[in-house]
């Protein structure tokens, strides 16, 4: 996948603002720029996508050169002198950033993107005082259909950055150029809603979106509310991927791991309990590992289909995706709910009983990285409660908006910790938050079922599977098989791992094909997995998505209980409440089933 | 008008047998790179417009996101997604003809065939469409049945123009639909 080892690529010299540089053949004056500390402004060109060319605003100068160059696309040569920000060029930057905003239809006072606006940034950075030219102003539709996204087309500026990401990325496709000439819209199909098309809610538009054409659907107002409504006792889940990216929101470095203070901030806002979706994470493994053992067990001694591979189904962007696009598999997705929803159906099942609730006085609010999770919430089949098992979603950067609001000065919190039950959990759910985690934690569970000791890895990291690689495998040999596993004795045990849905994609596709068999695949939608949702903190690119990545490996291993089956509030549940994994109250709280959709948007039963 | 029922009839069985047609094309331009524009030429030509279901079979068979399809399909004027009427009226809005009546000539059209611009009559006998300049400025205002110019059209007099036109598309049917193919 990646390009061949340094030793081989050829060396270019060129300037760089009187800079001498050496950069391997083949990198763009963007990438070159950056090495020697220079940052040029980019608006359509996404990080590891095909560059787009359209903006213009990435010109530099290239000495004897007549026209300026985009350096988002133009590779270097040998001997190039590039000037980055002489009068020509920043002039000619500002002349774009003037003409977008003379279309612009926006007000900077009210909009959700007034503190992350790259295009307010640009006209900060060029200097930009007035517009010179009346422009017309772009036709503003809003567009609110979905249950995770808002749009605004007033406010898009054309870049096309989404465009890439949900074709790309994604292989989604769900928006496109519309019409022509100034009319000219970025959106769905014949510019209808995004909800009649085939859209999988994963925001990573909206991640991209450089200003405030796509957001998510703001719901703050609604966790108020519940707050402040007497008769709810208010509980918060918190994903595994907030605690490392929300201190972004408070100026802390990508990476910084911000737990204790969460938890403080949540109980600042008053709610009545914070509590860890790690907890669900763990009860994920107990499921889900099961429901991988029967399905081995199922095809190999019982020479069924199992059916294998067995597909994770923690990601409802990836839910949607093979709704829409694969519905071939469909019977391959774990029938486990997500964590997040798993926690609800506890939460108002077991943990009222507990409390003494009635299911509709618990409220439950999620902290999640992720947009398709507001979505997920709202699905018909998650009411295992009796009514919606989870109430709200917000994102990581609606709780940080919420914490600010609340004027809580996140900085000075002390650090707290989780309330029990439903807060507790072990390092394996950590990881739950970043691309090859889960397979890890299912493996690390797994191995212990099956042969009593513990998974044979350095540190029990499955250093395989970890990492930004977009497609990942390992192999594990059972060895030392307990009798009730002995048909597993020597079997190697075929994982891949992929993030992004065009990488689970084209590992569907090789299955598909024969080329490729595996027992157990984790798909994450979202680039580098949750710590890469399109809710965290702006701006995610390969920097922060490893930063954030480092600090939730940290996490895993600085607790003292690390693997999911180790967790004594599982043990009690299972005990107390639930039975056996897979048993039937298991069954009705915990698990899911899937249904075909339309490649259009439409249900297919609909 | 009355033929709608038996009409729509025939229209059905002639529309999936367009869309097997389709199919056929479809098979031939599956691999071949920059194939949209060409196909969705083709499926205009079978069906005299675009409909979802042909351009939804085109986004799978090409592999392209329905999205840049659709985005394709409304960037080329020459694409259309409303079914054609079997009858093209087109008024020419060029300098002369606007300043010489041709708004008021478009306005009556509009309301006798109680449709706007780009759009058909709900029995698909008449299309309206607006142009620039039919080389016959010399007469303005001047407007274009199918290839038959018209010209000094006054508002009063389109209902008369029309007629014969009104006759021919009921007695056509869907016959000339598949002659245009
Ligand atoms: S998108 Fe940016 S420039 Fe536009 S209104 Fe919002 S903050 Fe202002
Ligand atoms: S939410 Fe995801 S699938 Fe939907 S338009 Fe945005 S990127 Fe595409
Ligand atoms: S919606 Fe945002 S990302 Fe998409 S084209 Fe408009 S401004 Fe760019
Ligand atoms: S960032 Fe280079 S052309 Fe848009």
């Amino acid at each position: 996948m990646t390009r061949q080892g340094k030793t081989n690529c050829k060396m270019v010299h060129l300037t760089i603002n009187n800079a001498p540089v050496d950069v391997a053949e083949g990198t763009t004056i963007l990438n070159a720029a950056r090495q020697v500390g220079i940052r040029i402004p980019t608006l359509c060109h996404v990080e590891r996508l095909k560059p787009v060319g359209a903006c213009r605003i990435c010109v530099v100068e290239l000495d004897g050169v007549q026209n300026l160059a985009a350096a988002c696309s133009m590779p270097v040569s040998e001997g190039l002198c590039v000037r980055t920000h002489s009068q020509r060029v920043r002039e000619a930057r500002r002349l774009v950033v003037e003409l977008l905003l003379s279309e612009h239809d926006g007000q900077c006072q009210t909009c959700e993107r007034r503190e992350d606006c790259e295009l307010q940034a640009l006209s900060a950075e060029l200097g930009v005082r007035e517009v010179s030219y009346e422009g017309e102003r772009t036709r503003r539709r809003l567009d609110s259909s979905t249950p995770a996204l808002f749009r605004d087309s007033g406010k898009c500026i054309k870049c096309r950055r989404c465009v890439s990401v949900c074709s790309e990325l994604q292989h989604v496709g769900a928006l496109a150029a519309q019409g022509r000439g100034f009319e000219t819209t970025i959106g769905p199909a014949f510019n209808r809603d995004l909800s009649s098309v085939a859209c999988v809610q994963c925001g990573q538009c909206a991640a991209v979106c450089p200003v405030g054409a796509i957001t998510e659907r703001d719901q703050v107002d609604e966790l108020w509310a519940a707050i402040d409504d007497p008769s709810k006792h208010v509980i918060v889940q918190t994903a595994p991927a907030i605690r490392a990216a929300l201190g972004e929101c408070f100026g802390y470095e990508p990476g910084t791991l911000v737990t204790g203070k969460m938890v403080a901030a949540l109980r600042r806002l008053g709610v009545d309990a914070v509590f860890d979706t790690n907890f669900a994470a763990d009860l994920t493994i107990m499921e889900e590992g099961s429901e991988l053992l029967a399905r081995l067990k199922r095809q190999l001694l019982d020479n069924q289909p199992g059916p294998l591979p067995l597909l994770t189904s923690c990601s409802p962007g990836w839910i949607l995706y093979m709704e829409h696009f694969h519905a071939d598999f469909l019977p391959h997705l774990s029938s486990c709910k997500s964590p997040q929803q798993m926690f609800g159906a506890v939460a108002k099942s077991y943990y009222a009983q507990q409390q003494g609730l009635r299911p509709e006085q618990v409220f439950v609010a999620s902290i999640m990285p992720c947009t398709a999770k507001k979505y997920e919430c709202q699905r018909p089949e998650m009411t295992s409660s009796g009514s919606q098992d989870v109430d709200v979603v917000l994102t990581t950067r609606e709780l940080g908006k919420m914490i600010r609001a609340a004027g809580v000065e996140f900085h000075e919190l002390p650090d707290e910790s989780m309330d029990d039950p439903l807060g507790r959990s072990s390092g394996a759910a950590d990881i739950f938050a970043t691309t090859g985690g889960v397979c890890e934690a299912a493996l690390r569970t797994v191995h212990e079922i099956v042969t009593g000791q513990p998974l044979p890895a350095e540190n029990l990291h499955l250093t395989a599977v970890s990492g930004l690689s977009g497609i990942k495998e390992a192999a594990l040999t059972i060895q030392g098989a307990l009798p009730a596993w002995s048909f597993l004795e020597g079997v190697t045990v075929q994982v891949a791992v992929a993030h992004g849905l065009d990488n689970a994609r084209q590992v569907l596709e090789q299955v598909r094909r024969g080329e490729k068999s595996y027992h157990f695949i984790e798909v994450m939608t979202c680039p580098g997995g949750c710590i890469g949702g399109a809710g965290q903190p702006r701006f995610t690119d390969d920097r922060v998505r490893q930063a954030r990545m480092a600090a939730i490996y940290r996490e895993d291993e600085g607790k003292s209980v690390r693997k999911s089956h180790e967790n004594t509030a599982i043990q009690q549940l299972y005990q107390d409440f639930l039975g056996e994994p897979l048993g039937p109250r298991a069954h009705e709280l915990l698990h899911t089933r899937y249904a075909p959709r339309d490649t259009l948007g439409k249900s297919e039963s609909g | 008008m009355g033929t709608a029922d038996p009409g729509s009839l025939c229209q059905q069985s002639t529309f999936e047998e367009l869309l097997g047609q389709l199919d056929d094309v479809l098979l031939d331009y599956a691999k071949v790179p920059g194939a949209l524009i060409p196909v969705l030429q083709i499926a205009q030509t079978l069906f005299g417009y675009l409909p979802e279901e042909a351009l939804r079979r085109i986004s799978r068979a090409l592999d392209k996101p329905y999205s840049e399809v659709a985005g394709v399909v409304g960037f080329y004027s020459f694409f259309t997604t409303v079914p054609r009427g079997r009858v093209m009226v087109r008024v020419c809005l060029g300098t002369a003809c606007y300043v010489r009546g041709g708004k008021e000539v478009l306005a009556g059209l509009k309301n006798l065939l109680g449709v706007e611009v780009g759009e058909t009559t709900p029995d698909r006998a008449f299309s309206l469409d607006v142009g620039r300049c039919f080389g016959a400025c010399g007469l303005a205002p001047v407007i274009m049945i199918d290839d038959d110019v018209h010209q000094g059209v006054r508002p009063a007099q389109l209902s008369r123009l029309l007629e014969p036109y009104r006759q021919g598309a009921a007695a056509d049917g869907s016959a000339r639909r598949d002659q245009d193919s």
